[in-house]
């Protein structure tokens, strides 16, 4: 169970929002994957390229490029239960418990 | 600069056939235009068009931003309109930003978000470009797609207003649910209300009729009312500019024959050049003679003739003509005549009058006869076939060709026809061809009601028909009541001869 995860996160210059995305995200991946993820941000204000091939329209937009299947989540990532739900971190089950 | 034109904004001529004439110019330069409509009014092709239409008039590049549907569908659909959308896009001149939903992926939302990738992208593509022109297609979709109504329409603006201070000229579709209601949903003509364009696509008479309706440009003038348009597979989107197109109209003195000289006699020296004469009578009085013998007259004179047929055969046509000793063979093989035979229900009425007036720009006739107004009046509501008489009587005078309509009386001995109801203001002479009973027989008379700024026998004149065509004969005396169609005999010698 030693997945390594990729995560892009794409945002639009360092807005509080921004940060406040990067900030949840790596609360969460340290308490959930522990030295197996790397996280990539990209500003698609510098990389427009990258926003376009990622069709990405609204930020921040986090994509889990690792492991397959690519899935997307997108918002500030407050909403811890769903960003585990959208990482598949969280089994349908165990988040039915949860609730 | 024109009258219209308030100083301020400055108007781009699109180049979507017929609107610019609507718009007075074109869209306001710089600006955002709404395009609202239900399903299936049009709203992407004409967004297309806007950038396709710029690419061939002057190589403008355009961007499209497509919210719904794949950029790979709209290759397709818009390659069928002959636009090389693969040329474009390898040399730059159309840059699609696709904003389109991926079926295959589920997107989840956890907190607060903005477009702001939507609009750093659209910058990012005008910019590389070097875009004048850029469309959105459609905001409803955005809508649909992100649940935060209040964020997307914050971030339209943006884009609305980034646009402007790019100097780029945007149309941005939007949905609409009935055809006379509300602008849009969603509140979106609230960020981009200074200007707005209506598709309607409406059911009337049990007859499709697709409309476009300029509702606001702000600070600039337009045409008001809504205006057929239409969509021919080759080429897009094409708009009938009715009232625009009268101003523009010029009379000609030409005379120019009928086709029998005893006629020209009673139009004071044949019709005008550029008149519209309608030929009104009950069926076998001689309204397809007339037309024949306009077009032969057209043909000896020298002229090159066109004839519209809807209401026969081809071979039943030159029949016809042959039996009043009229040869059309040996014109048309000569190139100085083209015939054209359609079956009305075979099109819309906004297809008819397209393909008639593509013909005529082809062909460049001196005249043109059309036989039957009314057979076309039968595949059209009654204002759709007063806006078509408008539009092809201006078109036809506009460049100086002599036309010569006919419709049809429903009652056999007299009345107006409904079409001579919805049309008589609008042409320049009237002839009447009436039957008439005399001491039990039945005779043809023949009338000429209206003559454009001339003078005119008033007479109602007895015709026959033989082989050699159309004989007119004396004046109908101690008769009255004929164009009514009841006559009435009355005592001789308070004439006015």
């Amino acid at each position: 169970m030693a997945q390594e995860y990729l995560l892009r996160l794409y945002v639009t210059g360092q807005t509080a929002r921004s940060a406040r995305a990067l900030a949840n995200l790596q609360a969460i991946c340290e308490e959930e994957l522990q030295g197996r993820y790397r996280i990539e941000v990209i500003d698609v204000l510098e990389n427009p390229e990258r926003g376009e091939n990622e069709r990405i329209v609204a930020t921040p937009t986090l994509i889990r490029e690792l492991p397959p299947p690519i899935r997307r989540i997108i918002g500030d990532l407050s909403d811890r239960d769903e960003v585990l739900h959208g990482l598949e971190l969280v089994s349908p089950g165990q988040r039915e418990s949860l609730q | 600069m024109s009258a219209d034109a308030l100083p301020g904004i400055d108007k781009l001529a699109t180049g979507i056939p017929g609107f610019d004439a609507i718009a007075r110019g074109g869209l306001p330069e710089g600006r955002t235009t709404l395009v609202a409509g239900t399903p299936g009014s049009a709203k992407t092709v004409f967004a297309g068009q806007f950038l396709a239409a710029g690419i061939q008039r002057d190589d403008t590049p355009g961007v499209f931003v497509t919210c719904e549907e794949a950029p790979a569908d709209l290759r397709r659909n818009f390659g069928a309109f002959g636009w090389s959308m693969a040329d474009w896009e390898a040399d730059g001149r159309w840059t699609f930003v696709d904003v389109s939903p991926d079926p295959d992926e589920e997107t989840v939302e956890a907190g607060s978000y903005d477009l702001g990738a939507l609009v750093a992208r659209i910058e990012h593509a005008v910019e590389r470009s070097g875009a004048r022109r850029l469309a959105i297609d459609s905001l409803g979709a955005m809508f649909s797609r992100f649940p935060d109504t209040r964020q997307v329409r914050r971030d339209l603006f943006r884009i609305a207003s980034r646009l402007k201070a790019l100097g780029v000229t945007a149309v941005m579709t939007a949905e609409r649910e009935t055809e006379y209601g509300p602008v849009a949903r969603h509140g979106v003509e609230e960020f981009v209300a200074d200007n707005v364009v209506i598709l309607r696509n409406i059911l009337e008479n049990e007859t499709r009729r697709r409309t476009l309706e300029i509702l606001k440009f702000r600070g600039t003038q337009h045409q008001k009312g809504e205006y057929p348009f239409t969509i021919l597979p080759e080429g897009g989107l094409i708009a009938i500019p009715l009232s625009a197109m009268e101003l523009t109209q010029h009379s000609t003195d030409v005379r120019t024959t009928s086709g029998n000289d005893e006629l020209d006699r009673m139009c004071g020296g044949g019709f005008y050049r550029d008149s519209i004469v309608l030929v009104s009578g009950a069926t076998g009085t001689g309204k397809t003679l007339m037309a024949t013998e306009f077009t032969a007259g057209g043909l000896a004179a020298g002229e090159r003739c066109m004839l519209f047929a809807f209401e026969e055969s081809r071979e039943q046509l030159m029949r016809n003509a042959r039996g009043w000793n009229v040869d059309y063979a040996p014109a048309e093989g000569a190139g100085n005549l083209a015939i054209r035979c359609d079956y009305p229900e075979a099109a819309g009425l906004e297809d008819h009058l397209v393909r008639i007036k593509q013909e005529i720009d082809r062909f460049r006739p001196d005249r043109v006869a059309l036989d039957s107004l009314t057979a076309l009046e039968r595949v059209a509501s009654p204002r759709g076939f007063r806006e078509f008489v408008i539009s092809l009587t201006s078109f036809i005078k506009e460049r100086q060709i002599a036309g010569l309509f006919t419709a049809s009386t429903p009652s056999l001995m007299g009345g107006a026809s409904v079409t001579e109801a919805h049309i008589s203001t609008l042409t320049d002479s009237i002839i009447v061809l009436r039957y008439v009973e005399m001491r039990g027989r039945v005779h043809r008379g023949l009338a000429v009601l209206k003559m454009r700024g001339a003078g005119h026998d008033a007479g109602i004149r007895c015709f026959n028909i033989d082989d050699r065509g159309m004989h007119i004969g004396q004046r109908f005396s101690g008769v009255e009541g004929i164009l009514e169609g009841h006559p009435v005999h009355v005592q001789q010698g308070d004439e006015d001869t």
